[in-house]
């Protein structure tokens, strides 16, 4: 085990920290909370460790904010010693933050090929693991008055309707989706995020949106969901993984392992997630 | 008209000079690091490809069309507020001014509450005649106005306050009426103001990105400006992204750099 080292040189609590990880470090054998799926070994794992401490920063996806907020709560409660610090982002942006040397510790990505592009740069302690999938939905404002049925809509010139833009996740899946329904896609607007498309049916400036199912949720009154058949849905799977920057290694390990297991995953299912 | 004053180098302030050099480097190296990011040996492709040319055309067009705009209401606007005194001017003042604070992304939001489909003024209009402002290129024109314009405003304003009312009077007392002192004397005697203000107004709508995209949305060929597909290309190919802002800047520049020398006497 590497020993932890300090980034952010001069901060005292940090350096403090720092310290007593190493002395984790040293004490702890190699059944590190990061070999088991288990939540409750992040707090004791009986080898010695005591509870963890650290100060924890991660990256997560956009469209995690409101369940990443309630995992978070629960992650802190079950490990009163390590405070979490969450960041949202689109996923691009935050590769981009991870690869410019962000200090991160780990990162919840929307996207697997996102993921896969900062396991390449060699800035993933280990493997990522899958902890949650989302479905498509077509989001209506409040009474569905332009009557949107299907995934049609989007081929329709007389409609207002939106997609994410295709360089963002969202967008790629919408226009996979429609290309399995065969419908040739005719958006009035291309959102550069998935919230931002979502805002424009909420407010009923466009008929219909393709975003997450989570999304539609999230919405509340506002926005309507139409449900799209199984046969030509993408879902999307949600990787989680530690980061090499981080220095708090085995908290690390512990978040990742607590997202993944089943305190997290329940969280995640009252957010609508799926299961991987 | 206005007469050119001379810099006298020989007596500038010692501690101006260094301080002046790092506001310099402050602005330069970030462009100079732009510049050493370029993927020069694809330049000739990714610029020719419709992705880019698109949005150049729409950007050059709605960036000229809000200039229009600007210089239609914002004249007449910087003249009301720097020669009439009316109760409550100092609020219309802030008014003006409160697009240039604002993040941008709120003015989108609260132009789409205006003038969305199912805005305050724009909801009417739609269910009467079907017109529709977002979504096209005169949405994206609408958008870049409204953060453009407190710069001319600004701009004519503070011209029109510095200039000599003598000239003005003069005009009236030898019987010019008040239309033809406006246009006759006011208007000639503040060009450097205007021709300033518009090119600000022009920049800022140039480089609009936050109102454009919440109001106008985003589509390649209708309302994709540069600004937007840097941004979108930045999540897929960071050649294309960094390409698309070399040529936003060398536009910038273009615009820039023979209008100021011409206009302003720098």
């Amino acid at each position: 085990m590497r020993m932890p080292r300090s980034r952010r040189a001069g901060s005292g609590s940090v350096l403090a920290v720092a310290l007593v990880l190493a002395t984790l470090a040293c004490g702890g054998d190699d059944a590190g909370p990061a070999a088991a799926g288990d939540a409750t070994t992040a707090r004791d794992d009986g080898g010695g460790g005591g509870p963890l401490t650290g100060d924890l920063t991660v990256l997560a996806a956009a469209s995690l904010t409101d369940a990443f907020a309630d995992v978070e709560a629960a992650f802190e409660e079950a490990n009163p010693g390590v405070g979490v610090e969450v960041s949202y982002d689109g996923s691009s942006a935050l590769r981009d933050q991870i690869l410019a040397g962000a200090p991160a510790d780990v990162f919840a990505s929307a996207s697997g090929s996102v993921m896969d592009e900062v396991v390449d740069a060699g800035a993933v302690a280990g493997e990522p693991t899958p902890f949650a999938t989302n479905l498509l939905e077509i989001a209506v404002p409040a009474g569905n008055p332009a009557g949107v049925e299907g995934l049609d809509a989007f081929g329709d010139e007389d409609l207002l309707v939106g997609l994410c833009a295709e360089e963002v996740p969202c967008g790629r899946f919408g226009r996979e989706a429609l290309a399995n329904a065969g419908v040739t896609p005719a958006p009035d607007t291309d959102e550069p995020d998935v919230r931002s498309l979502l805002d424009k049916v909420a407010s009923g400036e466009i008929d219909a949106g393709l975003v997450y199912r989570t999304d539609v949720l999230s919405a509340g009154d506002d926005v309507e969901g139409i449900g799209i058949p199984d046969d030509v849905n993408v879902e999307a799977t949600y990787p989680i993984a530690a980061l090499e920057g981080g220095e708090d290694r085995e908290a690390a390990a512990a978040f990742v392992s607590f997202v993944a297991g089943d305190e997290g995953r329940a969280v995640l299912a009252s957010y609508g997630f799926g299961p991987p | 008209m206005t007469a050119r004053r001379r810099v006298p180098t020989a007596r500038t302030p010692w501690p101006l000079l260094p301080l002046a050099g790092l506001g310099v480097a402050f602005v330069a190296v970030p462009f100079v690091a732009l510049l050493q990011q370029a993927p020069w040996s694809d330049l000739g492709r990714l610029l020719t490809e419709p992705l880019v040319t698109d949005a150049l055309r729409i950007s050059l067009t709605s960036a000229a069309a809000a200039t229009g705009v600007v210089l239609v209401l914002g004249i007449p606007l910087a003249w009301v507020l720097a020669r009439t005194r009316f109760p409550g001017r100092s609020v219309v003042r802030a008014l003006v001014t409160l697009p240039m604070v604002l993040p941008p992304v709120v003015g989108g939001a609260a132009l789409l509450y205006a003038f969305g489909r199912t805005g305050l003024v724009g909801g009417p209009v739609y269910d009467a005649t079907g017109f529709l402002l977002p979504f096209s290129l005169r949405g994206v024109v609408v958008a870049n106005a409204f953060v453009a314009l407190p710069f001319l405003v600004i701009t004519v304003e503070s011209g029109l306050r510095a200039m000599d009312p003598r000239y003005e009077e003069a005009a009236a007392t030898l019987g010019a009426g008040r239309w033809t002192t406006f246009r006759r004397v006011t208007l000639p005697m503040t060009t450097p103001s205007i021709v300033a203000g518009a090119l600000l107004a022009w920049a800022r709508a140039l480089g609009e990105f936050g109102a454009t995209v919440t109001f106008a949305g985003n589509l390649q060929g209708r309302t994709q400006t540069m600004p937007l597909a840097v941004f979108l290309a930045r999540e897929s190919d960071r050649g294309a992204a960094i390409a698309l802002s070399l040529v936003l800047v060398a536009v910038s520049l273009l615009v820039l750099l023979p209008l100021r020398d011409r206009w302003l006497g720098a």
